[in-house]
């Protein structure tokens, strides 16, 4: 991970000193002076203190908003704050400190001087990698049920794949460990992991099923009909989803309840895709919009307009800040999600995408035909340059479902010719939180993991476009609340006293010269608020007269505009 | 009492002596076979009606004449003796006994004392007990202020609290159990036995425990002896001086201070004989001295007793001579130990008088400053002169002193004229100088020049010359700022030359005028330099605008969507195409596709805008509209309220803040409120907070191990309070923090005390209602 860099210290050239008068005895513990810490052969340390930590890494950390200037606060009020200020730093730098941790570095593929990335093929990258990773390189021939869909567990140690024509199929594909192998004997649109490798949902061809790892039918959720695309948020343990009667349904899992059956109004829904950031669910329509939602909102969050056609596949990284889109006018777009909703970049494809997929370190792949096209960015957080693709593999079939392994250099490509995993260095990221989906766990483990997982499940109605909301002060209901306790007191208890002036003596405290004072200050602020007024419409004006000459510049008609036909 | 009555009677007495005559007339006119007795009281009668005829105190006298079987005890009246019967006559015997002398005091003790006030009414008092008690808790309580701030912001309080153990042990207790071991300890160790030192108990050695021992009884007896005398002798000191102190005469007074300076003198002469290094020092202290009184305002006539005699002088010869007393002795102290020599002073008079010739010559400035501006580098230089002459001749220079002080008063006198002499020609040289120069030559300067040397004088006068040259500059200065703007520029360069001078020296407003022309030129500068100082603020606005104005207009140009959409992207290349086979379904999806690639294009943009305004108009807050059609004017069917009408009572909803996606033409952003989210967030500040950014900030960083470290956790959700199981939680004592023990004590009291007071109120409202 990031090298610590540690500035080179004064008394890092100076040999220790031999101190030739070595007394064995200890001396007793009153005595010992915390400021000369010397060892017992009286050699110094080059490096006192603690280990300085680069300021970017601690940066990252940090959560408070600084850029936002306080009011003026009481002394109490500062005490506190600062002493928010401090803890946030000293876990910022815990933090920091622990990246040391982080000792895995991801993969990379660089190509010789000249050399294009994009020219080297699977049976190169297996050739170079070890013999455990390149047997992470395989393919499976399942031509006959037809184009699959697959999805990988969330620690990325088991992979679920389900053909068109009702082949359900759960492995661990490291191992290639069969769990189960079933056929529904119904149309299978879409299948996904729910919170464990445990439980699998498939989207057949009237119902919702839910079997287990065994391959067991465990629920048929009636309610969700003719669903053709899942989504499962693994934080709110909710499954989305998008029907072709235009429905977008959230279940939760948990309890098996349905939380939010939304109406997209918008007809069928076939491309669907999660925010991993804030758990918003994206739908692309055939109108070319994107619609943002959220299980607590009726209407979408956000409506974007992101092509002239239909919008025929959706992608958003794991960093929840670009979104790429394809629609049927062949484009390719990536877009900004931190507010502007503005495409980055675009890129008109040969074919046009029909799927598309992040990596965990924001490597985008796209799936064109018998063809997947890999982009790559210039790191983790960074989006993926549409200029040169990383990587492109050919396929046997058309290719029906994408995703990268979490935590692997490998993509899984579902097509009709069976199931793909090619290697893609640098996809996956190297580190992975052994508490949250840890690859290797263990049956108990995992179990625990459960319990844990089900007791900090966040809200279904928390999901909103801005995750961190709640940290935020619900501002309406505080100004409704101390709207509502002024009537009530009959006088605002927090407004600021009118000016009492100060008794003066000799004579100067007399009624006549108080109501003078205080004319004095009313005509003060009097004062200030006209002159504040005027100034706001001085600046109306100047917008007002900026308008009116922008317009009149912008369309001067010419002369010869009569004869336009 | 009695005194009173024996005047009284004694004026009865010459009263009727008076009257001698006149009775006798009567006497003789009446009856005379009426008995002596009778005629004695007739008489009687007869006196007291004529002395109530004077109107003064025209009393009826009640007599009682018969006998009567009741006499009252509360009738008895001190009538006819004319006064108020008092309590002690009923108490006097007939011959004085002193038993009931000590009754009589008692009662005098009961009568002195004052009538007792009214007490408090009850609330009164009890609100006043109150307060005290209030203050005094309030008070005693304050000095825990401090703990209890520490407690409430003290990351963790772990209970009980314990007290941390001193980490350093007494010396004692390391020596106790501590043994030598190594040859060199063991060597040291050996030392100090041998000299006895103390080891373990570092208290005596056994040498000062003998010499404690050694003392013997009659030492101590002498050595009090000693104390004892010296005590009494100093207190006979004490006691004379303080009776001499108490002398009121001045001319005693004077007389010691004389004697004391000449023997002062005399000494000095000795020492001057025996130790010349002393006797010099000596003469600077003389010197010290004299520069002390320079410097203070003492014996200048300055004080309040001077003004007084000042005012006293004209008329009252004594109060004149004490003012010139006064001089003199000024003049005494402040003089130069050496007598600047006669022809000296006539120089200083002549350049003087050269110097106020010269003064208002301009020509002579040049010289003037070349002779140097500063008057301090000139007095250094003088003085120095002065030291090498005093160097030349120590030997005169204790006589003029002696000479003065042999001196008497009457030779006082003079000299004292002719300092008030010289001090009023002075005064009016100044007050010309000032009318001349029309500048205000410092008092101080002046009341130095009076009271310094001749030379001194010339410097004061040099420095005057100088000032005079700087106004005359300034006034050019002032002269030339009347004119326009540019000859304001022009000065710039002269108001630098100034700049030295000033420096040198403030220049002061003399007239109003000049104080106008001053402001006149200020604010020319300030024109100048505000102008200036305008622009730069204007040219740092606009680069501050520049910058801005693209970043409005940035925003404010509107993004085309049909650029947005319509944009040709570079098409990328793919090396490796994908073949077209397909199956039914994607042919059919295909087909699908070109049909609405063919509707593709305006379509989509107009829709999604028209959604737009849909949507930018449902968000908007609607008008309320309270018109009544038919209300005050006709109704019926097809009847349109007016438009008049329909402004007047259209209530405009507040323009709600904008949207968030106004400047973003592809995107419909919702704004609506999100109830459900809102229910989990803070609606309510919590106390020291005023402001909810203030708040959130608090709340911003997580503290879940989610989001931290382990430590970082432990440490963000350590409870506030640990108390440790099984042990008991004593309330907090003053020694636990570092009080002395007693404030608990005075709590207590304090919070024992009001029911006291209560009740000893109670008894005292109890007795005062019996009364």
């Amino acid at each position: 991970m990031g090298e610590m860099e540690t500035a080179p210290k004064p008394g890092r050239d100076v040999p220790p000193k031999k101190d030739k008068l070595q007394t064995k005895r200890k001396k007793p513990r009153e005595w010992k002076n915390p400021e000369s810490q010397r060892s017992l052969s009286g050699a110094q340390d080059p490096f006192p203190g603690p280990a300085p930590v680069p300021v970017e890494v601690v940066q990252k950390f940090c959560r408070i908003d600084k850029s936002r200037k306080l009011p003026r606060s009481k002394a109490k009020t500062r005490s506190r704050l600062e002493v928010a200020e401090a803890e946030e730093e000293e876990t910022s730098i815990k933090a920091a400190r622990s990246e040391l941790l982080l000792a895995e570095e991801p993969g990379f593929l660089e190509g010789e001087d000249g050399e294009d990335t994009a020219k080297i093929c699977q049976a190169d990258i297996v050739e170079a990698v070890d013999i455990a990773s390149a047997a992470k390189h395989f393919d499976l021939n399942l031509r006959q049920f037809g184009p699959y869909r697959l999805n990988y567990s969330r620690t990325g140690r088991h992979l679920a794949f389900g053909g068109r024509r009702g082949h359900v199929a759960a492995l661990d594909w490291v191992t290639k460990k069969l769990m189960c192998e079933i056929n529904v004997m119904e149309a299978v649109r879409d299948i996904r992991f729910l919170h464990s490798e445990a439980l699998l949902a498939v989207a057949q061809n009237r119902w919702l099923h839910i079997y287990d790892n065994q391959g067991i039918e465990l629920h048929c959720i009636r309610r969700c009909d003719r669903v053709t695309r899942l989504e499962f948020l693994p934080f709110h343990f909710l499954l989305a989803t998008a029907s072709e009667t235009g429905f977008l349904t959230y279940l939760d899992v948990s309890v098996g309840k349905i939380v939010a059956a939304l109406n997209a109004r918008a007809g069928r829904l076939d491309v669907m895709s999660q925010n991993p950031y804030n758990a918003v669910i994206h739908l692309g329509h055939s109108n070319g919009t994107v619609s943002l939602w959220s299980p607590a909102m009726k209407e979408p969050l956000a409506k974007i307009l992101c092509h002239r056609g239909g919008v025929r596949a959706v992608a958003v990284d794991s960093t929840g800040t670009y979104m790429a889109t394809s629609g049927l006018d062949h484009q390719l777009k990536i877009f900004d999600l931190r507010g502007t909703y503005q495409p980055l970049s675009t890129r008109t494809l040969p074919h046009g995408a029909g799927h598309l997929a992040f990596s965990q370190r924001g490597l985008l792949v796209a799936g064109m035909g018998d063809v997947v096209n890999i982009w790559a960015g210039q790191g983790k957080g960074s989006p993926p340059s549409l200029e040169q693709p990383y990587l492109t593999h050919r396929l046997s079939g058309p290719v029906h479902g994408l995703q990268f392994c979490p935590f692997e250099d490998v993509l899984g490509v579902g097509h009709s010719g069976g199931v793909t995993s090619m290697l893609v260095p640098g996809a996956g990221e190297p580190n992975f939180d052994g508490l949250e989906s840890n690859p290797y766990r263990s049956r108990k483990q995992r179990q625990e993991w459960e319990v844990k997982a089900l007791l900090e499940k966040v809200p279904a109605e928390l999901i909103c476009l801005d995750p961190r909301a709640l940290a935020e002060v619900d501002v309406i209901s505080l100004e409704q609340g101390k709207k509502e306790r002024i009537e009530r007191l009959g006088y605002d208890p927090e407004a600021k006293a009118p000016f009492q002036p100060k008794p003066k003596q000799k004579g100067r405290s007399s009624t006549a010269s108080l109501v003078k004072r205080k004319r004095k200050v009313m005509d003060e602020e009097h004062r200030d608020k006209v002159r504040q007024s005027l100034q706001q419409q001085q600046q109306q004006q100047q917008q007002q007269q900026k308008e009116a000459k922008a317009k009149s510049t912008g369309a001067r008609p010419s002369a010869l505009d009569r004869f336009v036909r | 009492m009695t005194a009173n009555r024996l005047a009284e009677s004694l004026l009865a007495l010459s009263q009727q002596e008076e009257l001698v005559d006149l009775p006798k007339d009567y006497l003789l006119s009446g009856s005379e076979d009426e008995g002596d007795n009778d005629g004695e009281r007739e008489h009687q009668k007869l006196l007291e009606a004529i002395s109530s005829l004077d109107g003064k105190n025209r009393r009826k006298l009640a007599e009682r004449s018969e006998a009567s079987l009741k006499v009252s005890e509360f009738n008895v009246s001190s009538e006819g003796s004319g006064e108020k019967l008092v309590l002690a006559d009923l108490l006097e015997p007939v011959k004085t006994s002193s038993s009931l002398a000590t009754v009589k005091k008692q009662l005098n003790r009961v009568k002195s004392k004052k009538t007792v006030e009214l007490p408090l009414n009850k609330e009164e008092i009890e609100r006043i007990h109150r307060e005290v008690a209030f203050n005094k808790t309030a008070k005693v309580l304050s000095k825990w202020d401090p703990v209890v701030l520490k407690n409430r912001q003290a990351e963790q309080l772990v209970f009980p609290l314990e007290k941390e153990e001193p980490a350093i042990a007494p010396i004692e207790h390391v020596l106790s159990g501590w043994k030598a071991r190594t040859p060199l300890e063991q060597e040291i160790f050996n030392l100090l036995h041998k000299n006895k030192q103390p080891v373990a108990d570092p208290l005596l050695t056994p040498v000062e425990k003998a010499s404690l021992q050694a003392m013997s009884l009659e030492e101590a007896k002498m050595r009090r002896a000693e104390l004892q005398r010296a005590r009494a002798l100093q207190s006979y000191y004490e006691a004379k001086a303080r009776r001499e102190k108490k002398i009121k005469s001045k001319k005693y007074h004077k007389v010691v201070k004389k004697g004391k300076a000449k023997k002062a003198l005399k000494e000095f002469e000795q020492l001057r004989k025996v130790n010349p290094a002393a006797a010099l020092e000596e003469l600077e202290k003389i010197e010290k001295a004299r520069m002390m009184e320079r410097m203070s305002l003492k014996h200048q006539n300055s004080g309040k007793w001077a003004k007084s005699k000042a005012i006293m002088a004209k008329y009252d010869l004594e109060a004149r001579q004490a003012m010139q007393e006064q001089l003199a002795k000024n003049k005494e102290l402040t003089q130069k130990l050496q007598v600047a020599s006669e022809s000296e002073e006539e120089e200083g008079g002549t350049e003087e008088k050269v110097e106020e010739l010269l003064v208002p010559d301009v020509v002579n400035e040049v010289q003037m400053n070349a002779d140097g501006p500063n008057p301090w580098m000139l007095r250094s230089c003088t003085s120095d002169t002065k030291e090498a002459a005093t160097q030349e001749d120590p030997e005169q220079l204790p006589e003029p002193e002696a000479h003065e002080v042999s001196e008497s008063e009457g030779e006082d006198r003079p000299v004292a004229e002719e300092e008030i002499l010289l001090r009023e020609f002075e005064e009016r040289r100044s007050l010309r100088k000032r009318s001349e120069l029309s500048q205000d030559a410092e008092p101080a300067g002046s009341q130095e020049t009076k009271d310094s040397s001749s030379q001194e004088v010339l410097s004061e006068l040099r420095v005057l010359s100088q000032k005079l040259k700087e106004n005359d500059q300034s006034r050019k200065q002032k002269a030339s700022s009347e004119g326009t703007i540019p000859q304001v520029q022009r000065e710039e360069p002269a108001t630098e030359e100034e700049e030295p001078l000033l420096l040198q020296r403030p220049e002061r407003v003399q007239t109003l005028e000049e104080l106008e022309e001053l402001g006149k030129e200020e604010c020319f500068q300030n024109k100048e330099l505000s102008r200036p100082v305008l622009e730069g603020q204007q040219s740092e606005r606009t680069p501050n605008n520049r910058p801005d104005a693209p970043k409005k207009k940035k925003k404010e140009q509107m993004i085309d969507l049909q650029n947005l959409l319509t944009t040709q992207s570079p098409s990328v290349k793919s090396l490796a195409v994908p073949t077209i086979e397909e199956l039914e379904d994607e042919e059919e999806r295909n087909q699908r596709q070109m049909i609405k690639e063919a509707f593709a294009g305006d379509d989509v943009i107009r829709d999604f805008l028209k959604e737009k305004r849909e949507a930018v108009e449902a968000s908007k807050p609607k008008d309320v509209d309270l018109t009544l059609p038919g209300w005050g004017e006709w109704g019926g069917v097809g009847l349109k309220p007016s438009a008049k009408k329909r402004r007047r009572f259209l209530i405009k909803a507040p323009e709600g803040p904008p949207r968030k996606d106004k400047n973003l033409p592809n995107v419909i952003i919702n704004e609506k409120r999100n109830i459900h989210t809102a229910a989990h967030q803070v609606r309510v500040l919590p106390y020291p907070f005023t402001h909810h950014w203030q708040f959130e900030r608090t709340i911003q960083t997580p503290i879940g191990s989610t989001w931290n470290t382990q430590r970082a956790f432990q440490k963000l959700t350590t409870p506030k309070v640990v108390t440790k199981p099984g042990h008991i939680i004593n309330p907090i004592k003053a020694e636990d923090v570092g009080y002395r023990s007693s404030s608990r004590s005075d709590l207590s009291v304090i919070q024992r005390n009001p029911k006291r007071i209560t009740t000893r109120h109670k008894k005292q409202l109890k007795k005062s209602s019996v009364d």
